[in-house]
């Protein structure tokens, strides 16, 4: 708790007020909880015929689970993508070939500075001309947008996870007579990636997040079905508020991963642990490998 | 070629790039502006001693960092203005402008909370024990050598934040802003699909000339002022 670093042990008397602000706290939270309910039930929006159709069947078996599926299989094909993007990129950052590391630069770079609806809306249009045959034109876009953001952030994540290990673990590498590559995939990758399993979970939370920008190009994901049916029943209110319900557990469930997965492995490598900041630019750890323009 | 590149000069004529591009800066200025002062609150109540309040703080937190913003901005519009019919606005695009903004605040300054706590975070136990070795009360404590350290501390994520705020401004396209860059790119593409690669490159291009600089300054900025330990 970062608390400790801010106060001291508190006496009777500091007790005491903080007992107070406490109920007091709990008051105005519990009180702006109620305004919001009192303010929504004027506006009859606290009625079952509203909430009733959200929780349907109907609801439930032909829009929003179709959707979710929808959007756990875009997540899915990103992440695998998005790791062996950021796999070889990551890797061409990090090689001893100056060429191959500024074409590599160049490229993550330019990826994590354009925003992923940018890309999202760009390879929709492409593939409708480039790809007639593809029925799922826009789960595809979806899917190569998220790869190469995401990727991008990957490969940053490999270079910063080498860089954040003990130069001694490369050295010995060296010493014991293996070329710059072998050293690179034998010895540090593996404990880099071990070190930058969490990060990579929290960068699901980022993906998942992402993948509901595809209904701005029409992909039927979770959002985009809650949009159909709640346009039916007149209930976007309702249905949108389940459908982040949604988003905000599986996001959870995966924070609550990624923070044990650091804990976890903090003792088993040498590397740095970080979870990210779960918004898909990662703090590059000072002193990485290789000169980089940094935390663009 | 001269078709070509008159073909390129008419486009630029006909859509606003610049003024696209100038609606995502200002959206970003007072997306920003909101996410601070809301992100700031929410730190404190997340640092301090009271649990309720460290508890609705965390709260918010994990609410609102685990949202996609597309749906904040879809609910927005949906259920905020068309169902409950709260209108920020007379006219419909400063409304729209307006619930974009609240959208990329709210969703922003729980990322704004956990980059300056995490700059409270890189200050070591012992400056606090130090300082009220040396007789501070918690306030002076505060003051003079904990928060200076921790907003440093802080400069690097919330860079990192206002560059994910300067590319997620394009979301506000799912709150209605028709007129910022990812529409009018979705537009332009539409009704010019041979020139689809120069169009996207142009906002791309555009992209990484905003963002670079953001990076470099405050890369800069939290490591000359990065307190040496």
């Amino acid at each position: 708790m970062s608390s400790s670093v801010l106060f001291d042990a508190p006496g009777p008397r500091t007790r005491a007020l903080i007992r107070g602000g406490n109920v007091l706290g709990a008051l105005i939270a519990l009180g702006v909880l109620a305004w919001l309910l009192v303010q929504l039930d004027a506006k009859g929006q606290l009625s079952w015929d509203l909430w009733g159709p959200a929780f349907s069947a109907r609801t439930w078996e032909f829009y929003l689970l179709p959707g979710l599926q929808n959007t756990l299989q875009a997540a899915a094909y990103a992440i695998v993508g998005a790791l062996a993007f950021g796999m070889i990129f990551g890797m061409g950052r990090l090689s001893k070939i100056a060429p191959v590391r500024w074409v590599s630069g160049v490229v993550v770079e330019f990826l994590r500075a354009v925003p992923v609806l940018l890309m999202m809306v760009f390879f929709y249009g492409l593939f409708g001309v480039v790809l007639p045959g593809v029925a799922d034109k826009a789960f595809l876009a979806v899917v190569v947008a998220l790869i190469l953001y995401n990727g991008s952030v990957i490969a940053e994540l490999v270079r910063s996870g080498v860089g954040s290990l003990p130069s001694g673990q490369g050295e010995a590498g060296l010493a014991i007579g293996l070329t710059d590559g072998q050293t690179l995939r034998s010895i540090q990758l593996p404990q880099a990636l071990v070190a930058m399993l969490p990060a990579m979970v929290s960068q699901v939370v980022v993906v998942l997040k992402d993948s509901a920008l595809g209904s701005i190009i029409g992909f039927s994901e979770l959002l985009r079905s809650g949009q159909i049916v709640s346009s039916g029943d007149g209930n976007p209110l309702q249905v949108l508020a389940l459908v982040a319900v949604v988003f905000i557990l599986l996001n959870m469930v995966l924070t609550v991963v990624a923070h044990r997965l650091s804990k976890l492995l903090s003792s088993r490598t040498s590397g740095l642990t970080d979870e990210g900041p779960g918004i898909g630019n990662p703090t590059v750890v000072a002193g990485g490998a290789g000169g980089g323009a940094g935390a663009v | 070629m001269n078709d070509y590149l008159s073909g390129l000069g008419a486009l630029l004529e006909q859509y606003d790039v610049l003024g696209a591009f100038w609606t995502n800066i200002q959206l970003t200025f007072w997306g920003a502006l909101f996410a601070l002062v809301i992100g700031t609150m929410l730190a404190l109540m997340r640092i301090s001693p009271i649990a309720s309040l460290r508890w609705a703080g965390a709260t918010y937190v994990n609410v609102f960092r685990n949202t996609p913003l597309t749906i904040i901005m879809t609910f927005l519009v949906l259920a905020v203005w068309t169902q409950l019919q709260v209108s920020l606005a007379a006219d419909f695009n400063s409304n729209f402008f307006r619930l974009a903004v609240i959208g990329l605040a709210v969703y922003h300054a729980a990322f704004v909370c956990e980059s300056i706590r995490s700059g409270v975070n890189t200050v070591p136990l012992g400056q606090a024990e130090a300082a009220r070795a040396i007789g501070l009360s918690f306030l002076p404590a505060a003051q003079l050598v904990i928060l200076p350290q921790a907003f440093r501390g802080a400069i690097a994520p919330l860079g990192n934040t206002l560059i994910a705020l300067l590319k997620n401004s394009t979301v506000a396209a799912a709150a209605s802003v028709s007129w910022e860059t990812a529409s009018t790119m979705k537009t332009m593409l539409e009704f010019n699909a041979d020139y689809r690669w120069e169009i996207f490159a142009l906002f791309a291009i555009g992209y990484v000339i905003l963002v670079i600089p953001i990076g470099l300054l405050t890369t800069w900025l939290s490591q000359r002022l990065a307190v040496k330990r």
